[in-house]
């Protein structure tokens, strides 16, 4: 007997039955988990949000740093072998000279100086989230004259890869901060016209076209080029994401406003509408639950919409300008030839922008097809 | 049809109205006005002009009347003469300057927009046809960079690998020296061989997107019962893929034929502006920054009206091809 129960409890579960009583979400994350490629992206997504948060720490350099000495230095790649004998990750130092007969400056790698990584190294000073000051980075070299600038340097001498992790910080927050504007407009006008239909419908829809038919990049341009440059860059930020965020609600309230169309006949929205609960009570606590995760899908793939959105406009000289630092801002050190051909690292920012809007992208795809774990 | 066509004008021309007053105010909506950006450029070169001459400049402009009553002025005069005012930046009227770079703009998109298709119906066929084949996860790869890629980014690498690889300058569209020279062979293959970047750049980014939206239409429709039926009556595979369920994946192309419209007009600013090429993107781009308020105007007036009778266009399009549409 009691042998048994023994074996019910020990037994294989069966794969079918834990499925039947599997939570949503469970099944959910079953069936992302399996689109290695999404999770791979989300994986990456989380390490550069990371880095975009503690931005100061990561930097090895203070990003505004001008280093007249070294102006548009090359990438100085990191070894672990000198001369065939392991001594840890270090970089070789750069000598500087001038080209005799152009007099321009050219670098050249110097194989006898060895110049070891440290971690958690003193380097330059910042604030601490603005709480205390430290000079503490998470990376950086322990010498007077050389320095690791993993993606080279610009034309003022400051280290890229400094300012590329900076700039990580305004455009994903910008892209996120405009995903949030257009979600709260999208939302309550995509459920408010999907839900009441009729002429309110008719009317948001109306509004949602007329919208949808101004060119987006002219209309962008338009409303940005009429923010005053005199302007606080951290006004100008915020303004620009809500330029953004005008234009691509409309595809989020589409999205919303097609799955209330689909769910509002659903038994359970009547029997709530039965039990006498107020409309506001059934669309927040019966219908929007329902939906989160196609919202959630459909959010991922507004991000880089607006990425792509603030980098155009801030390559073009709209939106974004010097002091701040984005990676719209970034590539327009990069707008002519003959600084990409001196300087090809320049574009790193560039790789930076298609990696990230190819991650949001492939995580929003492994989202939209897990968004519906009944399905199949 | 035809009470369906009615419907469609009468509803579009509130939206003209609508639109060409919202393009208006956006054009007027940054503090200062043309007669502010020209004093802070002419201040730039060292010159000086008074206060005085300042209001003078204002007056002679219009620039002090009401929104209202600008407005009036300038959308009469579009409207019953055609004038679309005067560039105050270039000193010319500005359909002149419109129509001056129009030729060249319009050439560049509709043969980008040709190679686009071109390229993303066949591939997108392809794909769906032969789904999960190396083609088609290579197609997929292509579709994926290029919707990740942005088209500036994408003109700039080729610019510079052609720069680095082929020893040859490809921003403009012609050599220095050929700039005013009258037309010859050489001028002609010396454009030919500008004009291969901006077209590989549009073409890639606007098929990386339409073949994945061709692949899900023909996937959605090869599993139909009608193609089954076409099958088994003994049709060949190409015979039965290209005349029904490929006429049925096209829709989502009809519905942005219109969208394609004022893409013709404007090229991709961003593009242009990169490349340095003659076209009104650019002219665009410069008006906005000038606060040059007439030709800014009259741009985003003649996009949104394009885009406009575009989307009309396509449902008018939309519904003769699709029955399903007239009816519903």
């Amino acid at each position: 007997m009691s042998e048994q129960t023994i074996d019910i409890a020990t037994a294989p579960r069966d794969r079918k039955e834990d499925l039947y009583t599997a939570r949503p979400w469970q099944l959910i994350w079953r069936r992302f988990s399996r689109h290695a490629l999404a999770v791979a992206s989300l994986w990456f997504l989380a390490i550069l949000a990371l880095c975009a948060v503690f931005a100061e720490q990561v930097a090895p350099y203070d990003p505004f740093k001008v280093q007249r000495l070294r102006t548009l230095a090359p990438p100085t790649p990191i070894h672990f072998f000198h001369e065939g004998q392991f001594v840890g990750p270090f970089v070789y130092g750069l000598a500087r000279e001038r080209d005799p007969e152009t007099a321009r400056v050219i670098y050249e790698t110097d194989t006898d100086t060895v110049v070891p990584v440290r971690f958690l190294h003193a380097g330059d000073e910042y604030s601490f989230f603005g709480l205390f000051r430290t000079d503490i980075h998470l990376f950086g070299v322990d010498d007077r004259r050389e320095q690791i600038n993993l993606l080279g340097t610009d034309d003022l001498g400051r280290d890229v890869f400094s300012r590329l992790v900076h700039g990580a910080r305004v455009t994903l927050s910008a892209g996120l901060i405009g995903v949030v504007f257009a979600f709260v407009l999208g939302l309550t006008l995509g459920s408010i016209s999907g839900y009441f239909g009729g002429w309110i419908d008719g009317t948001i829809q109306r509004l949602m076209e007329f919208i949808r038919s101004i060119p987006t990049i002219p209309l962008w341009m338009g409303l940005a080029a009429a923010l005053p440059i005199a302007w606080d860059p951290i006004f100008v930020y915020v303004l620009i994401t809500l330029i953004l965020a005008l234009i691509g609600w409309t595809h989020l309230a589409r999205v919303v406003r097609g799955q209330f169309f689909a769910i509002r006949n659903e038994d359970y929205v009547l029997a709530a509408r039965l039990a006498g609960a107020s409309e506001y009570r059934i669309i927040t606590k019966h219908m929007l639950p329902s939906m989160t995760s196609y919202i959630i899908a459909a959010l991922t793939l507004a991000v880089p919409e607006m990425i792509l959105g603030e980098t155009a406009l801030s390559f073009l000289g709209l939106g974004l300008r010097p002091p701040v630092v984005s990676w719209g801002v970034l590539l327009q050190d990069a707008q002519n030839l003959r600084s990409i051909s001196l300087a090809p690292w320049l574009l790193s920012p560039g790789a930076a922008v298609v990696l990230t809007v190819l991650a949001f992208n492939f995580l929003g795809d492994g989202l939209r097809d897990a968004a519906d774990p009944y399905g199949q | 049809m035809i009470a369906f066509i009615v419907r469609r004008a009468l509803l579009a021309i509130p939206t003209l109205v609508f639109i060409s007053f919202i393009s208006f105010v956006i054009i007027q909506l940054p503090p200062g006005d043309y007669v502010t950006a020209y004093a802070a450029q002419l201040r730039q070169a060292g010159e000086y002009i008074s206060e005085t001459q300042e209001a003078l400049l204002r007056q002679q402009m219009g620039l002090n009347d009401p929104l209202l009553v600008q407005y009036w002025r300038w959308i009469t005069n579009i409207v019953f003469r055609g004038d679309f005012g005067y560039s105050l930046e270039w000193n010319a009227p500005v359909s002149a300057l419109i129509w001056d770079r129009l030729g060249l703009t319009l050439a560049i998109s509709s043969l980008s927009l040709v190679f686009t298709w071109l390229i993303a119906i066949p591939v997108g066929v392809y794909s769906a046809t032969r789904q999960y084949s190396i083609l088609d996860h290579l197609f997929t790869v292509f579709g994926f960079l290029g919707k990740g890629i942005p088209d500036f980014l994408l003109a700039l690498i080729l610019m510079w690998l052609s720069f680095v690889y082929l020893q040859i300058d490809v921003g403009g569209l012609l050599s220095p020296q050929y700039q005013n020279a009258p037309w010859s062979v050489d001028k002609v293959l010396n454009l030919l061989s500008h004009l291969w970047i901006p077209l590989v750049v549009l073409a890639t980014g606007g098929a990386a997107g339409l073949i994945r939206v061709m692949r899900a239409n023909m996937l959605d429709e090869l599993g139909k019962p009608y193609v089954e039926t076409a099958y088994a009556q003994g049709l060949s595979e190409a015979r039965v893929v290209w005349s029904y369920p490929v006429r049925v994946a096209l829709n989502p192309f009809i519905s942005t034929v219109g969208w394609a419209l004022p893409a013709l007009f404007s090229g991709d600013v961003i593009t242009a502006v990169v490349l340095n090429l003659p076209t009104t993107g650019p002219l665009l781009l410069q008006a906005l920054k000038m606060q040059d308020m007439y030709l800014a105007g009259s741009f985003i007036l003649i996009l949104s009206v394009f885009t406009v009778i575009g989307t009309l266009l396509s449902d008018i399009l939309l519904a003769w091809f699709d029955p399903r549409i007239r009816y519903a």
